[in-house]
């Protein structure tokens, strides 16, 4: 068996949404180098719904794949949904993950998070949780 | 292009080596120790066997033990060592911060049970110093245990000196010597070597098989027990198809070896020359002091497994020494020892190349190498603020 699931290599290899967005409504960072995984997403918001979202990961390809897999999920997608997003959903919509490389769709849902909270504080009148 | 460029993981076996190994599967499939005619051939094979081997090393054929392989090797000559040690109240073992773990971990073991290990630094460079290894020699030491080529930063620790130290203080050396022999010239009586271990898949022989040399003296205590196959040390019917075909691989290894050093390193320059011109990477270990085959870089910014994976779609067999592809938190215990901090340390590539390298595969390699961190330094978060400066560049 292969250690990733074609879905995983598909996103590894040719991830959506990498980039950053210059003036974006929200920013998050999560994870550290010396541990060997950073994702950095940036939202832009427009009218309650994600309009644009970029990446940047440093990290091995299940990293990569759930940041790429991840954006792809909350692009077009209201904020409540969004905000909604969970490890457990990028780990499924990429076929499955190996069980030491969980922790990387779990950085994704972190680092998705941080981005919103970033939005709602500099946007308090979104509401936000 | 496919290129395999992991040998220091594994290698091919030679066409020799599988030619040696096929009558001991078939004809010759005797059990050493039954009295007919087939058994004896086999018996036969296994003795000339040992004879081949001790001399690629300049030993006594009495002083081979065959065993499944290197860690076995290492297991038997440390535990041995600190078993004859424990008698004399000997408890204490001089050995370094990048052994291989099947040689740490078997310390470890006996740290656990009362023993203590100095764990001498390898600097810079990846090479143990010998004024800090002597100095580390104590009244109660019962041995020195110190490889004789990294297998990750190949580099080459001054064996001959130790070897001269530890006989001038009466004290057991035993080297870790599976990255060495079949690929540089091993004399253990030159360089006072009282064990050595080896495996041979890693000079084109088949996994599941290796030897410990132990000189006459030393006394080997066994950690299989069983039959009286190799004089009561190592019990268990022979793996003789194994041992014949190891033996015909470092024959055939030791016959090439110049000629293949020679060509490995003109290759291997080459190939830290090309690599070098990436920038912010740096090689690991030594310049000079290395395996004729080995390339370890680290490029900042970047992360491990994720360059293996992109080099593997472009046909390349390589090895790194990331957390990510050691499956724990922590990136490989060599590269950190040399002084590589965490975030340089998951961005190390491995290149072990075989005796079939070439200069265009070389080419090959550099070119991708450089293409694939440029994607990976493109979207990562680590380079970007390094290079507008929000962190410092440490390569």
């Amino acid at each position: 068996m292969a250690l990733y699931s074609e879905k995983v290599m598909d996103h590894f290899r040719n991830p959506r949404n990498v980039g950053v967005i210059e003036d974006a409504d929200g920013v998050g960072e999560v994870g550290n180098a010396k541990c060997g995984d950073i994702m950095k997403i940036y939202l832009k918001i427009e009218d309650g719904i994600i309009a644009d979202v970029k990446f940047e990961t440093f990290g091995c390809a299940s990293a990569i794949a759930s940041s790429s897999m991840a954006t792809e999920l909350i692009k077009g997608k209201p904020l409540s949904e969004a905000t909604e997003l969970t490890n457990k959903a990028v780990a499924e919509a990429l076929d499955g993950l190996p069980a030491h490389k969980l922790h990387c769709s779990v950085l994704a849902e972190e680092a998705i998070q941080a981005a919103l909270e970033d939005y709602y504080a500099k946007h308090p009148e979104a509401g936000g949780k | 292009m496919n290129i395999y460029a992991d040998n220091a993981a594994t290698t091919k076996m030679s066409r020799t080596a599988i030619d040696a190994m096929l009558p001991f599967l078939e004809d010759n499939f005797g059990n050493p120790s039954s009295l007919y005619s087939v058994g004896q051939r086999a018996k036969e094979a296994l003795e000339q066997a040992r004879a081949t081997v001790a001399r690629a090393i300049g030993a006594d054929a009495r002083e081979i033990i065959f065993t499944s392989g290197g860690s076995e090797a290492d297991n038997q000559a440390i535990l041995s060592a600190a078993a004859t040690g424990e008698k004399k109240g000997k408890r204490h073992i001089v050995s370094d911060a990048i052994e291989h773990h099947a040689v740490l971990h078997t310390l470890e073991k006996l740290e656990n049970n009362g023993f203590e290990v100095t764990y001498l630094p390898v600097h810079e460079n990846g090479i143990v110093r010998v004024d800090e290894l002597e100095a580390a020699i104590r009244e109660d030491t019962c041995l020195v245990t110190v490889m004789f080529a990294n297998n990750e930063i190949g580099t080459l620790q001054p064996v001959r000196e130790i070897g001269a130290i530890c006989r001038r203080r009466s004290v057991l050396f035993h080297t870790d010597a599976v990255q060495a022999v079949g690929h540089v010239p091993i004399d253990v009586g030159a360089n006072n070597i009282d064990m050595l271990s080896a495996s041979a898949h890693k000079f084109h022989g088949p996994k599941g098989v290796g030897f410990l040399y132990a000189k006459r003296s030393v006394k080997l205590s066994n950690l299989i027990e069983g039959g009286a196959q190799e004089r009561g040390l190592r019990a268990g019917t022979e793996n003789v198809a194994g041992i014949a075909a190891m033996a015909a691989a470092l024959d055939e290894a030791v016959a090439d070896m110049d000629a293949n050093a020679k060509k490995l390193t003109t290759l291997r320059e080459r190939l830290i020359r090309g690599l070098a011109q990436i920038p912010h990477s740096a090689l690991n270990g030594d310049a000079e002091k290395r395996l004729p085959g080995n390339v370890s870089f680290c490029f900042e910014g970047i992360e491990g497994e994720s360059l293996l994976l992109l080099l593997d779609d472009k046909g390349i067999c390589a090895s790194s020494g990331s957390a990510c592809t050691s499956g724990s938190l922590d990136p490989s215990h060599v590269l950190l020892a040399i002084g590589r901090v965490h975030d340089v340390a998951h961005g190390s590539l491995r290149l072990t190349l075989g005796e079939d390298a070439t200069e265009d595969q070389i080419d090959y390699i550099t070119e991708s190498v450089k293409e694939v961190v440029g994607t990976l330094r493109n979207f990562s978060p680590v380079w970007r603020d390094l290079l507008a400066g929000k962190t410092s560049f440490i390569l």
